[in-house]
């Protein structure tokens, strides 16, 4: 498919009305103004809406199919959220307007949304208090861990060693490198946060251990058992625990982090709370902190006067600066905050029971058609599985592609063997989950019986199988856009 | 799995070191290129530098993933194998001879290595 810019026509327009707004060159300096034109592409109204609609459907969505994308978490968006975001009084606020003289009287709906959301994650998780700055869950990462070097600093402290886990996220010790900490591997026993591991790495590197950086229930989807000593491990040298919140999605209501002892905790509201992915328009990663992290957290906050009137406050000496501007993505807390009221902490509840739910369903079946590690546990709302002997991870997922559904993760984590790791979330029906194990299972059979036309996987697709390795040896990272 | 010259020494992290003299010749496993998948890119340390046994002294990743590499060795780099920046696929192809990665100055002896049949017991732990 041709870009936009190879499509372009000199002297090609669409049609706009006129208006009476006025044009960039009678307010700004003549200096100011630029000389040639853009180079932009030129093309009618139908191009554009041609070139556009073609695009949408190479695409895949969870809107078009099944999507079970391990560690992902690719659950449907309802479409209500986007309705309450899109309401005039949200989408054409002004995010100056509460920091202007008497502009706070103007946004005090905006405010109270801000606050109710904070409160409501709060309830979620038992924790103190939420910023909603971060733009988005890896950004996240990085102000919790920001704040994490910030309470040691003030304490007198020049701690450098994160503790992470071998099964963790990558971006766990990404934030942390960023953060100007050395990432320590914990390594895991029986598919869990080995707590004699901790121990050991604490005797190692002794109080220069700043914290301990931990998924729950893990990228194995398997429940940490062990939190408990982990906690006191840790207390004992006053170093932090960190709760990457991309698995929050299998505890709501049923667990607390903050209850449990974690300081600091980033969640991902389009995995726990339907908000959109990234991808699809910016994200929010909102980080919560307990009592020994709340003076660090950014500024403004959101108060509530005892007259019911909110306000920022802007006086937090001890805050870690901007991590984004204003109050983060606006839109997306707003939609978190419409899914969480429309649901409820019954409705949320059963969200993430059904995940879980979904989650076994999927695993249980899928027994005798992949090879299933820890099968002997419950897993909690994803599980990993290896492709079985003979078949490759790769060419499972490639047949899945070509009967209209989206190939779990592969190869990921890396302690498992040729490793598919799906999670279906509590979205999708009994009828759906039935379908992808019987997909699985033609595709594996195809795959034993005749190795050759399932490596030649996808066929039904806009491309063949890619030459993933030449690729990423001889990467093309430009595209000529012409004159 | 007889891949494994029984002239080199090896290490739990899937590195091998082959000892002449004082100086040890370093790189990756059948079992680790295999486990890898495609490798699309080297990144060694520069002659002069300094590496040791159990510490990280580069990466390589593969389509599949970005692992680092573990110094079996404690000692100072003589040279490293520059044919790896255009073609990384030496790694798959020839791990053990064209494939090398980098040429150590021994500080010491190394110790804690197993020998050939010892790792592929190790190995067949690893897969499971």
């Amino acid at each position: 498919m041709k870009t936009i810019f190879a499509k372009s026509v000199p002297g090609r327009t669409g049609w706009q009305p006129d208006t009476d707004a006025p044009r960039a060159a009678e307010m700004l300096p003549a200096g100011l103004l630029r000389k040639d034109p853009p180079r932009l592409p030129e093309c009618s109204e139908l191009d554009v809406v041609r070139h556009f609609t073609g695009l949408s459907r190479l695409n895949y969505s969870v809107d078009a199919n099944f999507y079970p994308l391990g560690s992902c978490t690719m659950k449907y968006n309802p479409k209500f959220t986007e309705y309450v975001a899109a309401l005039p009084g949200f989408a054409r606020l002004h995010p100056m307007l509460p920091q202007l003289g008497r502009g706070t009287s103007c946004a005090q709906g905006a405010l109270r949304c801000l606050y109710e959301a904070e409160r409501w994650l709060c309830e979620l998780t038992g924790m103190k208090a939420f910023t909603f700055q971060p733009m988005a869950g890896a950004n996240g990462e990085f102000a919790g861990v920001k704040l994490m070097a910030a309470y040691h600093k003030s304490k007198g402290r020049s701690r450098t060693k994160m503790l992470i886990p071998d099964a963790a996220h990558g971006t766990n010790p990404a934030s942390a490198a960023l953060a100007g900490f050395e990432a320590v591997n914990i390594e895991s026993r029986d598919g869990m946060v080995d707590p004699d591991a901790i121990v050991r790495a604490i005797a190692e590197h002794g109080e220069d251990v700043a914290g301990l950086m931990m998924t729950c229930p893990n990228t194995l989807g398997l429940m940490e058992i062990h939190l408990p000593r982990i906690v006191e491990e840790l207390r004992k040298i006053d170093a932090l625990l960190y709760y990457d919140g991309a698995n929050m999605n299998a505890i709501m209501g049923k667990m607390r982090v903050g209850d449990v002892g974690f300081d600091v905790v980033h969640l991902n509201v389009h995995k726990t709370l339907g908000t959109p992915h990234g991808g699809g328009g910016p994200g929010a990663g909102p980080v919560g902190v307990g009592e020994r992290l709340l003076p660090f957290l950014p500024a403004p906050r959101v108060r509530r006067r005892d007259d019911g009137v909110y306000r920022l406050d802007y006086s937090l000496p001890q805050a870690i600066g901007y991590i984004g501007p204003f109050y983060g993505s606006f839109g997306v807390v707003i939609k978190a905050l419409a899914y969480m009221m429309r649901l409820g902490g019954e409705g949320l509840t059963r969200a993430s029971e059904y995940a879980v739910l979904n989650a076994n369903y999927l695993k249980k079946r899928l027994e005798g058609v992949l090879d299933i590690p820890y099968a002997h546990r419950l897993c909690a709302h994803e599980f990993v599985a290896s492709a079985p002997e003979g078949t490759r991870a790769l060419d499972l997922a490639k047949g899945l592609l070509d009967r209209g559904i989206h190939a779990p993760t592969v190869y990921f984590p890396l302690i498992v063997k040729e490793c598919l790791m799906a999670e279906p979330t509590e979205s999708e029906s009994r009828e759906t989950l039935d379908g992808y194990v019987e997909a699985l299972r033609e595709i594996v059979e195809q795959g034993k019986a005749d190795p050759a036309s399932l490596a030649a996987a996808p066929v039904s697709l806009p491309v063949r199988r890619m030459d993933e390795t030449a690729a990423a040896r001889q990467m093309i990272l430009t595209e000529d856009m012409g004159q | 799995m007889s891949m494994n010259p029984a002239d080199l020494l090896y290490s739990k992290s899937h590195e091998w070191a082959k000892i002449e003299g004082d100086v040890a010749t370093v790189g990756i496993t059948h079992f680790a290129q295999e486990a890898l998948g495609d490798i699309t890119y080297v990144e060694l340390p520069q002659a002069g530098d300094s590496v040791a046994a159990e510490k990280e002294f580069g990466s390589v990743e593969s389509v599949k993933a970005a692992s680092d590499l573990i110094s079996p060795v404690n000692g100072t780099v003589l040279e490293v194998n520059t044919a790896l920046e255009g073609t990384p696929e030496l790694c798959n192809s020839a791990p053990y001879t064209e494939g090398w990665l980098i040429k150590v100055k021994l500080a010491a002896q190394p110790e804690e290595l197993l020998d050939a049949a010892a790792y592929e017991a190790f190995c067949a732990t690893e897969s499971h």
